[in-house]
């Protein structure tokens, strides 16, 4: 508790920095935030120490090379697994409370879909389980494929849908649940670049529109750059938070032409310079 | 038919010429010259002796007849299906030479034109088969079987084999049309009573208490290790002792069907369970659905191509395990009672039409399951359409 993190002040300086900005609810917040797999030879620290906010409407990225933690910090956000130890709350709740009121909708690595279902009834998936009349599911399946562009395509069995169309089903299934927190692991990391841009674009206009609170995964710098209002620079071995950069240059409604602008370029450069920082300890 | 035209760097002496049909020719001509069987001891050629002889030549013209017109259809598929009507009137033959008395044991000629008629047949299923839809799914396999029953049909009758051995199919089908009251009742007793019955029960065992072992792990570890004991266990062991603890009626043939098929259930179902991949249970999970919603919605779903390959399995042991068990007592009617009083009786006859009868249902269950099996789980990698 009295051992000194060299990133605590840069990390409470961010902390304060927003607050004074805006009023805007915390809906994440995690305080030394630890988890330990057990492992045959020797146990593994997939997060260690890890302090961190996230406010309403927020778009927040973690970043960071295989096994610093990113896709674990996630998973403790959304309930799936458990910290070893540290505090961490979902709008005040533990994340199973948050978990079981279906507070987030998460989107995986790959979209999951169930084959034996069509693109609708995928999406209406969730809508089942909360026990929602057909009528509501119906409609709000047809809102959600209407916001991913895939209208037309209700009939169709996932198998029958490219990677790209895929995976938006499986951000429309996360949206129907209609949450405030979105959880994306690494959601368009199959993709091919170009699918991938305009996924992005799609993404960014999307949160726009809705003001959800994002928390998003990747190991893209420039994804990163694009979409976030705040980066999260992570690290390996053991898993924790080595810079948090803002992206308040950047306007909030991006298009693909900011990628050119200077400001995008010193973010990137700030993101690379944390990464490399924090390669430079284990190799 | 394109593929000499598509690829000219190919063309070669193995290219230029039909070669099969070559050979069909060749065989043909050879058949010629050789005997189609014997009339009273004396060899009968193709085109008979003096006095009027058989109407071989006409057969051999309409073959002719068939492979010419097929060989000038415009399309391949049309010739295909002429000359299928070839293939079909060549093996007429036989027994039309059956039917005027001509004993075919020796008429080598006849066996060789048979044989050049046979690779006419490869070549024409070799087209079908490559007609989507009704003509590779139906036509082609039921060819197939047509094939091998006219076959057996002019071997046995041809060579004469002694019908306690092997009788031909037209000898067995009429069995089943004179003995069709009785069979009715034997497959009333054993299949409509006894394997529906039993094959309820051991699956639906089978597969609640995998589910039951899903949830309990210990049972599935004290169960796994029995089921292999359970699969060794021979069905001449079990039978009587069945008979003795539940009687000679369709108790006793349940019981043993539910022994041979529970575990098969059971274990399909336990793999089947474990089917469901971890980002798919995580899913789950993030909607807050709990221990029931994850099963319906997700994990039997999954588990079907399991479940259903169990299905198929019990599907076949069922009906050996009640024919096997009644061999050990029952009322005096079903399929394994009539096979084993009718062959000490030496009523071979009867005997085949019962196994043909068991060989139907068997196909017919497994049939219906995989038709079953299509229609649910379409969505399924090997099921796709292709």
């Amino acid at each position: 508790m009295t051992f000194p993190n060299p990133l605590d002040a840069q990390e409470k300086a961010a902390f304060r920095q927003g607050s004074e900005k805006s009023v805007a609810p915390v809906v994440v917040e995690a305080r030394k935030l630890s988890l330990v797999y057990p492992t045959a030879d020797k146990p593994v620290m997939a997060l260690s120490e890890v302090d961190l906010t996230i406010a309403k409407s927020d778009f927040v990225s973690l970043i960071g090379p295989s096994g610093c933690g990113k896709t674990t910090l996630l998973r403790v956000i959304a309930d799936l697994e458990r910290p070893t130890s540290g505090h961490i709350a979902i709008e005040g709740m533990t994340p199973e409370q948050a978990r079981l009121k279906r507070l987030y909708g998460y989107v995986f690595q790959a979209p999951a879909l169930y084959p034996w279902r069509t693109v609708e009834r995928n999406v209406m998936l969730p809508l089942e389980i909360m026990g929602l009349p057909k009528a509501d599911r119906q409609q709000r399946a047809r809102e959600q494929l209407e916001r991913v562009g895939l209208v037309g395509f209700e009939r169709k069995f996932p198998w029958q849908l490219s990677g790209g169309m895929q995976q938006r089903v499986s951000i429309a299934r996360a949206l129907a649940l209609q949450p405030d927190l979105l959880l994306m692991d690494e959601p368009f990391g199959a993709l091919d670049e170009i699918t991938r841009d305009h996924l992005n674009l799609h993404l960014t206009q999307l949160w726009r529109a809705t003001g959800k609170t994002c928390v998003f995964v990747t190991h893209s710098i420039a994804e990163a750059v694009f979409l976030s209002t705040r980066i999260v620079v992570m690290s390996p071995r053991p898993g924790r938070i080595l810079d948090v950069i803002d992206c308040n240059s950047l306007p909030r409604e991006r298009t693909l032409d900011i990628r050119e602008s200077p400001e995008f370029a010193a973010i990137a450069h700030r993101v690379r310079e944390g990464l490399k920082e924090g390669h430079s300890y284990d190799d | 038919m394109s593929t000499l035209s598509a690829d000219p760097y190919r063309t070669s002496l193995r290219t230029v010429a039909d070669w099969g049909l070559v050979a069909i020719a060749v065989l043909t001509l050879a058949a010629l010259a050789l005997p189609v069987g014997a009339l009273g001891g004396a060899p009968v050629g193709w085109f008979g002796g003096m006095m009027g002889g058989t109407l071989a030549p006409l057969f051999l013209i309409g073959v002719v007849l068939a492979v010419v017109a097929g060989r000038s259809a415009p399309k391949r598929v049309w010739g295909a299906w002429v000359e299928l009507g070839g293939v079909a009137l060549a093996w007429l033959l036989p027994l039309h030479l059956l039917n005027e008395g001509v004993d075919l044991s020796a008429g080598w000629g006849l066996w060789l034109f048979l044989v050049a008629a046979t690779l006419l047949l490869w070549r024409v299923m070799g087209v079908l088969a490559g007609v989507p839809g009704w003509t590779r799914s139906v036509v082609v396999p039921g060819l197939f079987g047509l094939g091998l029953l006219v076959g057996w049909e002019v071997l046995v009758r041809g060579f004469q084999v002694p019908a306690i051995l092997l009788p031909p199919p037209s000898r067995i089908a009429s069995a089943l049309a004179a003995h069709a009251p009785v069979l009715w009742d034997d497959f009333r007793q054993t299949v409509l009573t006894s394997v529906l019955r039993g094959y309820v029960m051991g699956c639906g065992a089978g597969f609640l208490v995998a589910i039951l072992a899903d949830r309990l792990p210990f049972l599935a570890r004290g169960l796994l290790p029995l089921g292999n004991l359970a699969s060794a266990i021979p069905v001449v062991g079990i039978a009587p002792i069945m008979v003795m603890w539940f009687g000679f009626d369709w108790q006793s043939k349940a019981a043993v069907i539910v022994v041979m098929t529970f575990f098969p259930m059971m274990i399909n179902t336990l793999a089947g369970l474990g089917n469901s991949e971890r980002i798919q249970l995580d899913l789950m999970r993030s909607y807050g659905a709990g221990y029931g919603r994850t099963l319906v919605k997700l994990r039997l779903p999954n588990a079907l191509p399991f479940l259903f390959n169990g299905l198929k399995i019990n599907s076949t042991l069922a009906l050996i395990g009640a024919i096997v068990a009644e061999f050990f007592g029952t009322p005096v009617v079903g399929m394994g009672f009539r096979i084993s009083t009718e062959v000490a009786r030496m009523n071979l006859d009867i005997v085949w039409a019962t196994i043909a009868v068991a060989a139907l249902t068997g196909s017919g269950l497994y049939g219906g399951l995989a038709l079953l099996e299509r229609a649910t789980t379409a969505w399924h990698p090997s099921m796709r359409r292709r």
